[in-house]
């Protein structure tokens, strides 16, 4: 069952999106590209996987892991990050620990009064959150999913609901490239999915976000909520492109109001959806009379 | 006579004339010409020009024509032409390819917007050790839960007949 492909083509966004959203478990390896002088399908210079970047692991579809290549990411690393202990202290614990798991060292620093349980759980999903925010800056690289490879067992897990991350994530997109991508035209409308109520449970926002939320209707141009919050370009493409890649909202054609006597066609007056009628089509008994002569095939 | 026509479009090389060989009573009419771009030729030796042309016979006064969109961009001035009056259309995908499925969903889209018709997405060439699970593709590809998307090896007769008949139930119950 492999999952790869190339994050040019998905973005780090789309691949949280995806694995949350099918529930998976195992990890995502994402590496350097090394350029083998072939073109791919859409005929871009095809990439093979080189040394690894980073690898990020899922249960059941939440965030448990991920660790850039070079990072050691185990307890002591996630700590002195964190601030929580010295440079001194680190390597003073590392070589006591010698090969103890995260699970035992945590007890003895809990223990010690080092730290607390709270802080060591907020700083283990911090240290995860900033490296996911970090890789989903980047816009080139192979990846593959590998369902058997699970998490260290050496390691302490704290899952992360992934909507939060993607919807953060989004907010601190530096590169406005990706953004124009995947909204090129502010001058659409948004829509709630179906049961929105559903996947808004659970979902952390930031004010910025309720904002756009509280206009989204497909009457509602992305161009207008950004006004009417007094936000630029930038920041409402921001908010959108994680709403949306969360499953938040869609991007649909605005509703409008159609005046009596006006012409309804497109902008390039080429017909398509509110252009022409839609002409009779063929009668249920042509379409049952097909179906039954293709099923003898 | 009456006549109905189902278009098969897609990216390129995304299997259309495959399809349309598989289930065609006759040969295919294809326009397709030798590929000229060094990077095309790798992958394989024609592509399609103008469209590929494929027929099933229902009975004496009726007749099904499949016709298959050129996969290139530069062609697309077709596409429209081709999408005149059809009943349905399937979009074909090449699940081992994910760099075309951004391809495919904006062809998708522009299909659409031609017409309010009937479709379903072909997640093709299943049988490759490649190829994406139609579920993922589903997400990657942002597909409503309403729109089939179905597995098919177009190099399958059985594959392509299911994947037609589904966008033939499609047809009959949006006409319920
Ligand atoms: N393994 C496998 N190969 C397939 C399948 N369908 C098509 N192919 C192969 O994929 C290549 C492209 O198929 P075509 O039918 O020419 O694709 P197309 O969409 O008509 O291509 P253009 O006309 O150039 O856009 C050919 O080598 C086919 O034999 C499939 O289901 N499985
Ligand atoms: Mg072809």
């Amino acid at each position: 069952m492999p999952l790869q492909g190339n994050l040019r083509d998905f973005t780090a966004t789309q691949l949280l999106n995806l694995m949350n959203l099918s529930r998976r478990t195992g990890t995502l390896f994402i590496h350097e590209g090394v350029p083998t002088g072939e073109k791919d399908a859409m005929d871009k210079e095809k990439m093979a996987p080189g040394e690894e970047r980073a690898r990020v692991v899922f249960k059941d579809g939440k965030l448990v892991q991920a660790t850039l290549a070079g990072q050691k990411g185990d307890l002591v690393a996630v700590l002195g990050k964190a601030g929580k202990l010295n440079d001194q202290q680190a390597r003073i614990i590392r070589e006591r620990a010698k090969g103890a798991s995260d699970k035992a060292l945590a007890m003895r620093l809990i223990g010690a009064n080092y730290v607390t349980q709270k802080d060591i759980v907020v700083s283990i999903q911090q240290y995860t959150l900033d490296t996911v925010y970090e890789l989903m800056s980047w816009r080139e690289g192979p990846f593959r999913f590998d369902e058997s490879a699970q998490p260290d067992k050496a390691r302490i897990l704290v899952p992360i609901d992934l909507e939060n991350v993607i919807v953060e994530g989004a907010r601190r997109i530096e590169n406005d490239e990706i953004l124009r991508d995947s909204i090129p035209n502010l001058d659409m409308a948004l829509k709630f999915p179906e049961n929105p109520k559903e996947k808004f449970k659970g979902i952390h926002l930031s004010v910025e976000a309720w904002r756009v939320v509280s206009y989204v209707n497909p009457k509602n141009t992305i161009r207008q909520i950004a006004k009417a919050n007094n936000m630029s370009e930038l920041e409402i493409r921001r908010v959108v492109y994680g709403l949306q890649q969360a499953g938040l909202v869609d991007i649909v054609k605005p509703l409008t109001e159609e005046k009596p006597g006006a012409p309804t066609g497109g902008k390039t007056g080429k017909g398509g959806k509110t252009g022409k009628p839609r002409q009779p089509g063929p009668s249920k008994d042509v379409v049952t009379r097909l179906i039954d002569r293709i099923k003898s095939i | 006579m009456q006549t109905v026509k189902m278009v098969i479009t897609g990216p390129f090389s995304s299997g259309k004339t495959e399809f349309i060989r598989a289930i065609s009573e006759i040969d295919v009419v294809t326009t397709d010409r030798e590929i000229s771009s060094v990077a095309e030729r790798e992958e394989k030796e024609q592509t399609t020009v103008a469209m590929d042309f494929g027929r099933i016979t229902v009975d004496d006064d009726l007749v099904l024509y499949l016709f298959g969109t050129p996969g290139q961009r530069r062609f697309d001035f077709m596409w429209e032409i081709l999408a005149e009056g059809m009943l349905g259309f399937i979009v074909m995908v090449d699940s081992a390819k994910p760099e075309t499925f951004r391809e495919a969903k904006s062809i998708l889209e522009t299909f659409r917007a031609y017409a309010p018709t009937p479709y379903v997405v072909a997640a093709n060439k299943q049988d490759h050790p490649d190829a994406w699970q139609p579920d993922d593709m589903r997400i990657a590809l942002r597909i409503e839960p309403e729109v089939k998307l179905l597995p098919c090896v177009a190099k399958e007769r059985d594959s392509v007949r299911d994947v037609l008949l589904e966008l033939l139930y499609t047809i009959l119950e949006e006409m319920e």
